[in-house]
């Protein structure tokens, strides 16, 4: 543990304490000076934390695989609800929007077109909302053992990657059944799916830090991930609703800031990837990456500044 | 080391009507073999700490949501949020060697003072300092009760840091000291409550370390469990650790450690030859 001793730690406890009253005695922080003793809340330096994260690897996988396991392990039907569900939602949507509502108007191949987005936006919902409650919702766990807490975030994201990768292959099997046929293109499915978990990473990390302290945030999130739902394009086409044939040049603008919603924009790319029909904006790619890049980066940063007050109740 | 025994006589003096006066600390009455023996390992400095409580409302505060409103609208803080000063002004230093009892009734402070020097909570003020990492034998909260015990024991290791080579190396020992036989293919919630206690203990000091602290762990578990996990324990510090141990039974501590801390209302009390505290804490 030859850690740098972070100055909010010092700030926290105080600053340089005066421990002993009396006069002539040792103070106790002298002691443990000269024994070599270290303040036991200190927040590692970031690439000191990253290696430790590293380090736990072990556990965030075995954790989040375990979370899998035990969540189904009442249900009769155990891990096939993991495709049934999202299969279900599928068909209801589908019956809603496709036949009763009557949103597929002008989208070639609307089935495939819905469930592609459902999938997908499914993902980083998921994350997003667990991501929230991975603080809030471990703190016996932060308060028993030492860990890095980006770990929990972490191994929240990768719960779900789990679950994805079944939904994938519901996903895949299904677009096919709906007459699509695999090109080349297919092959970068797993390249969209890495930004859009590094996204998802970033996203629940800045979420879980939010949520450890705002406990209100859990009311809320329903709320604000149902209009992130139906902002993102997943029953319409943003560019065929919003802009629609006339190609106005105000409404086109509109339509390229809805693309920018990192939601929208992994949906496009997995329907540019997997429909043969559907055309995206030209700069969705570039709008993946850096919402993979910067959600990362800037959430892990965000997360760690905090990382010494997790578990403070 | 006479200068700590005064330092810390001084803070007990600061609770009246305690039979602290001819009480000396024992840093080390039973030595050890290791020659770091006797340093300190921990030092815990004018320790105060400080808990937010959410959703301790008194009876007239107590929510609906026309009251949730009107707080709002006059600008009023959350009621429901208490501060609850749990730790106020603990100084001690432990050493090398030492198992360490912390007595005291329900919520004296006990369980949090434990996890303030195992680094996770916050000080409010003061400090603990720490000889390398204190680890609570907590690895309980990281167990899933769905799942079965040659899962959990995996998912405990690595939640105590350890890499699949340990695990490996450690499964079979885990398995045998908490002698639960053949239920370790069985979901958790199917054991009782001696037998979780048995396996979360035998994962938990699977683990060397340097300092372990054991918030009431061993009060579960029939006679032989408690006669080995005394015996680790006994290890553990034989290994020049030390080791803290709360519990409400107390011929657990008096069998187990060399020194007790009394804590009542977030205060030490009492600091001493376990024998004498225990007497003076039965009597009052």
């Amino acid at each position: 543990m030859s850690q740098p001793e972070s100055a909010i730690a010092d700030a926290q406890a105080g600053g340089p304490s005066n421990g002993t009253p009396d006069k002539g005695q040792e103070p106790l922080a002298k002691l443990a000076e000269r024994y070599g003793l270290r303040r036991a809340i200190a927040r590692p330096s970031l690439p000191v934390y990253l290696r430790q994260l590293w380090e736990r690897r072990h556990f965030v996988m075995t954790y989040a695989t375990s979370r899998n396991v035990s969540k189904y392990s009442n249900s009769a039907l155990g891990q096939l609800w993991q495709v049934l569900t999202p299969l279900m939602n599928a068909g209801i949507y589908w019956l809603m929007f496709g036949l009763i509502l009557g949103a597929d108007k002008g989208v070639q191949n609307y089935p495939a077109f819905l469930i592609t987005g459902m999938f997908v936006f499914t993902y980083t919902q998921r994350s997003v909302s667990s991501g929230a409650k991975s603080i809030s919702g471990n703190l016996s766990l932060i308060r028993a053992l030492h860990f890095p807490r980006a770990a929990l975030p972490f191994a929240y994201t990768i719960q779900e990657f789990q679950q994805l990768l079944i939904s994938m292959g519901v996903l895949v099997a299904l677009v096919l059944v709906t007459g699509e046929t695999p090109t080349w293109f297919w092959l970068l499915i797993p390249v969209a799916l890495l930004l859009q978990t590094m996204f998802n990473i970033g996203a629940s990390l800045v979420l879980a830090r939010v949520g450890s302290t705002a406990r209100d945030l859990n009311q809320l999130l329903p709320f604000i991930m149902r209009t992130w739902l139906y902002a993102s394009g997943v029953f319409f086409s943003i560019q065929g609703k919003v802009v629609g044939a006339e190609g106005d040049v105000f409404r086109q603008w509109i339509a390229d800031i809805m693309y920018f919603n990192p939601a929208a924009a992994y949906i496009e790319l997995m329907r540019d990837l997997l429909m043969e029909s559907h055309a995206p904006r030209p700069y969705i790619w570039y709008v993946c990456i850096f919402w993979a890049v910067f959600a990362l980066i800037g959430g892990f940063w965000y997360f760690w500044r905090a990382e010494e007050k997790y578990g403070r109740g | 080391m006479a200068e700590l025994t005064e330092e810390l006589s001084s803070v007990k003096a600061e609770e009246p009507g305690a039979p602290t006066k001819d009480v000396r600390v024992h840093p080390n009455p039973d030595p050890v073999g290791d020659s770091r023996a006797g340093t300190p390992t921990v030092i815990v400095d004018d320790l105060h700490i400080i808990y937010r409580v959410y959703g301790a409302a008194t009876e007239a505060e107590k929510g609906n949501a026309a009251n949730a409103l009107m707080r709002l609208l006059k600008r009023q803080g959350r009621p429901q949020m208490k501060e609850v000063h749990a730790v106020r002004g603990v100084s001690f230093v432990a050493h090398h060697g030492d198992a360490i009892g912390i007595i005291g009734r329900n919520g004296s402070g006990k369980s949090t003072m434990l996890r303030a020097i195992a680094g996770l909570l916050p000080p409010h003020s003061g400090a603990v300092y720490t000889d390398g990492q204190p680890s609570l034998l907590g690895v309980n909260a990281a167990m899933m009760r769905e799942l079965t015990g040659e899962r959990n024991i995996v998912l405990g290791c690595y939640a105590m840091g350890m890499n699949p080579a340990q695990v490996k190396e450690k499964y079979d020992e885990i398995v045998e000291f908490s002698g639960i036989g053949e239920f370790v293919q069985f979901p958790m919630s199917t054991y009782s409550s001696g037998m979780g206690a048995r396996l979360r203990f035998a994962i938990a000091s699977a683990k060397a370390h340097d300092v372990l602290l054991i918030d009431e762990a061993l009060a579960t578990g029939d006679r032989d469990f408690k006669r080995k996990s005394q015996e680790r324990i006994k290890q553990m510090r034989d290994q020049a650790g030390t080791v803290f141990l709360v519990a409400h039974n107390l011929d657990v501590i008096e069998e187990t450690c060399n020194r007790v801390i009394w804590l009542h209302k977030g205060k030490i009390k009492m600091d001493g030859d376990p024998k004498a505290v225990l007497a003076a804490y039965n009597s009052a």
